[in-house]
């Protein structure tokens, strides 16, 4: 604990330290750039700027997770279905869909629903080849178990696929959530500046350095925590399937 | 460790009647058959024209080296695989896929990581339909039977593995199947669990009316717990031999390893398996 | 997948994806969609362009060179985090964090301090793809088993032996999959930095195409791409299967 304080006090020091030299006509400090956050913060930009970036994030993970999380099952328990789908996320995983973004902007300007889209195809492919990989590595045993017992493929779905997958499909989200990030700020920079991207694009503009920092900071600062939370949360929920299959 | 299924008696074989001494006016008759069974994947043959009778109320082992299709014979009796040939009967009525006439007790427990040990226990009943006060009224019971009470809220992470067994086998017997299917129930347990599993299984097959279908691959286990040994041989799969071993049961489980009908039976099953060994 | 029991080939199904995107295409169902098979004709056109060969050389460098960067820094820092205690605290959080921070967010900082062109996209390719080989390293180095270090030790072998004959062979498997995890981060990093930065490589390319509405040239361009990415990260996941074979069996 005592080290990770250190830690935050060593790299902080030293972009205080750099800043002073300054290594960069933008390179503002450390304290600087907290002062700027801090103003921010209390002048409300922040709150506005969070509420324009979140919308389309939380619009696109939640969409991303609804059909993701439905596609992932089926390509999971259907053969057919993983032989028609799994490629294309598969490659939709290795390759840099980034690029589509100025045919996404083409096609649908340069409003909300463009920014959605590129959550959407940034956070798709993890969550569904996270959750088709949970539902087809169910161990055998519990749903040979299941079928014993009598139960029909409905229960056997909804009380040992289901349940045995989550943990695989909760942390695909996450990933999926983190890839959303990176998508939205990409939106707002490379889209159209609102929110976060605007404070970042604008304060660029005008060489008001610190404001600039300050912003980027901060959204990495809310991604960090809010996936730790994620992480934390997940912990928690599936402690014991984590633990569970060892048969000592 | 409390005894393993208390119904009254404890495990004094001598007090009993010994288990081939149980005449009764069932011992005739056979609770399962398996008639020319056939079973191939693709062209490898697992199981060919093998045709085995359970009798009603004893226990019997499938013995053999790996390979020997024993699980695959206990599989297609449970109804979860489909043979390729042939057909299994269980109380004259044909075996087409799980029924709530026999109850299935796995290898490595096959328990549900995310659920408390009661609604394990609970689980057939639960996909049977049944209330949940009705069937955790029962599952308690059965969790008292194998030694359990007191661990009803806990996980199966937090149980060693030959707790775990007895909550595999508390789910088991809580359906009130009249046969038991084990699948090396003891084998991922540890050597002295596994000795105290087996004096308590004999009290288990002394006190229940039901047939036990055991698949194991260890000698002496089989000997220590059958009424009856079917051994199985592979390449083809067939019955090589069955095995009734006689009276030692009779003398108290603290003698049966020290009977010389006991040692002489498990060398005899050693000297025709040997050469299957790899 | 099995039809009739003749076994499909696993990726099989995308000849079915490009009939159907040629069926839309035809239909003129949308101008964003010309035919599939336009496309491809496309592509073989502007294959050999001066401009294409040097979007795709200038985003070979940049790619290249970030991940150099990435493997030559990221490997021994994790080698060293896993072996080292100190280091390991100190440094853990941060990697962590920068694991899962969204860093196209660090692209404009990097495009005020070093400039709108290579540099700014070699070190956002870095960025991508160091996190992951770093953390895979010192994993590796952390299952090592004691008892081969031990039994190296025994037979007398020095720390600098140690170190190529044992922690270098015994954590390769991790390391390759940390490796092929970062190329793949690496390869959108480098794309997310030419679009942002949009002056160079296929980012001048995409821009180029989209202001003047070339919609197959625009398709080709994205095939190549994703069609090299895709190949990219399966020869690498083939090197890694060469290796895995005594992964499992440590």
């Amino acid at each position: 604990m005592y080290l990770k304080l250190l830690s935050a006090v060593i790299v902080f020091g030293a972009w205080e330290i750099a800043g002073r030299i300054p290594v960069s006509y933008a390179f503002p400090t450390f304290i600087e750039s907290m002062v700027a956050l801090a103003q921010m913060t209390f002048d409300g930009t922040l709150f506005t700027a969070y509420g324009e970036t979140l919308r389309p994030l939380i619009i696109g993970v939640a969409i991303s997770a609804f059909i993701g999380i439905a596609m992932g099952l089926w390509i999971g328990l259907s053969n057919w279905f993983d032989w028609l789908f799994s490629p294309i996320f598969i490659v939709m995983q290795a390759a840099p869909l980034a690029a589509l973004i100025p045919l996404l902007v083409m096609a649908y300007g340069i409003g909300l629903t463009s920014k959605v889209f590129v959550i959407c195809i940034m956070a798709m492919p993890v969550i569904v080849l996270n959750t088709a990989s949970a539902v087809r590595n169910t161990p055998s045993s519990i749903k040979e178990m299941a079928r014993s017992f009598m139960g029909s493929d409905l229960e056997i779905l909804l009380k040992i696929i289901i349940p045995a997958a989550s943990p695989v499909i909760f942390s695909g989200l996450r990933l999926g959530v983190s890839a959303g990030f990176i998508g939205a700020i990409l939106a707002e920079l490379k889209i159209t500046p609102t929110g976060v991207g605007d404070i970042i694009t604008f304060s660029r503009s005008i060489a008001d350095y610190p404001s600039m920092y300050a912003a980027i900071f901060s959204i990495i600062l809310l991604a960090v925590l809010f996936l730790n939370l994620l992480e934390r949360l997940e912990n928690l929920l599936f402690e014991g399937n984590n633990r569970g299959y060892v048969s000592d | 460790m409390r005894i393993f299924f208390s119904k009254g008696t404890t495990v004094v074989m001598s007090q009993t009647k010994g288990a081939f001494a149980k005449a009764d006016p069932l011992s005739g008759e056979n609770a399962v058959t398996a008639h020319k069974i056939s079973k191939s994947y693709g062209d490898v043959e697992a199981l060919k024209n093998l045709t085995l009778e359970f009798p009603r109320g004893q226990l019997t082992s499938l013995l053999g080296p790996s390979g020997c299709g024993k699980t695959t014979l206990l599989k297609i009796i449970a109804g979860l695989l489909d043979p390729t040939s042939g057909e299994v009967k269980v109380n004259g009525k044909t075996v087409t896929g799980p029924g709530p006439d026999r109850a299935f007790v796995f290898q490595d427990f096959a328990l549900l990581p995310w659920a408390s040990v009661i609604r394990n226990v609970a689980f057939g009943l639960e996909l049977r339909g049944m209330a949940k006060s009705e069937r955790e009224a029962i599952a308690a019971k059965y969790i008292r039977d194998v030694g359990l009470a007191g661990f009803e809220k806990s996980y199966p992470h937090e149980l060693s593995g030959g707790m775990r067994q007895r909550v595999g086998l508390a789910r088991a017997l809580a359906v009130d199947a009249q046969v038991l299917l084990m699948d090396e129930p003891f084998s991922a347990v540890d050597e002295q669990t596994r000795r105290k599993f087996q004096e308590d299984l004999l009290s288990l097959v002394q006190n229940e009316n039901k047939t036990f279908i055991f698949v194991t691959h260890s000698i002496e286990e089989a000997v220590y717990v059958s009424d009856q040994i079917a051994i199985l041989l592979p390449r083809p799969s067939r019955v090589h031999e069955i095995i009734r071993p006689g009276g030692f049961r009779e003398k108290g489980v603290d003698n049966i390893r020290r009977d010389p009908e006991y040692l002489d039976i498990v060398d005899e099953i050693w000297a025709s398996l040997r050469s299957y060994v790899e | 997948m099995k039809v009739y029991g003749y076994h499909l080939p696993a990726m099989s199904s995308l000849i079915l994806w490009g009939i159907l995107w040629e069926i839309v295409g035809r239909s003129g169902l949308t101008f964003f969609i010309p035919p599939f098979s336009e496309v491809i004709g496309t592509l073989f056109v502007i294959i050999g362009t001066p401009a294409f060969i040097k979007a795709l050389s200038e985003t070979a460098y940049a790619f290249f060179a970030g991940v150099f960067f990435a493997v030559s820094i990221g490997i021994p820092v994790g080698i060293l985090m896993g072996k080292n205690r100190l280091i390991d605290e100190l440094l853990l959080p941060w990697v962590n964090m920068f694991l899962s921070a969204p860093l196209t967010a660090l692209v404009p900082v990097l495009m005020v301090l070093f400039g709108f062109g290579m540099k700014s996209i070699i070190i956002t390719t870095t960025l991508f793809a160091i996190w992951i080989i770093i953390l895979n390293a010192r994993a590796g180095v952390r299952q090592i088993d004691r008892s081969m270090v031990e039994m190296a030790r025994s037979f007398g072998a020095k720390p600098l032996d140690a170190f190529f004959k044992i922690y270098f062979w015994a954590a390769l498997p991790e390391i390759l999959g940390g490796v092929r995890i970062g190329v793949i981060r690496g390869v959108k990093g480098v794309i997310i930095g030419q679009l942002l930065i949009s002056i160079v490589g296929f980012g001048a390319l995409f821009e180029l195409y989209s202001t003047n509405f070339l919609m197959k040239h625009f398709w080709a361009v994205l095939i190549v791409l994703f069609a090299m990415a895709f190949a990219l990260s399966e020869v690498l996941a083939y090197l890694e299967r060469r290796v895995a074979y005594y992964a499992a069996k440590r």
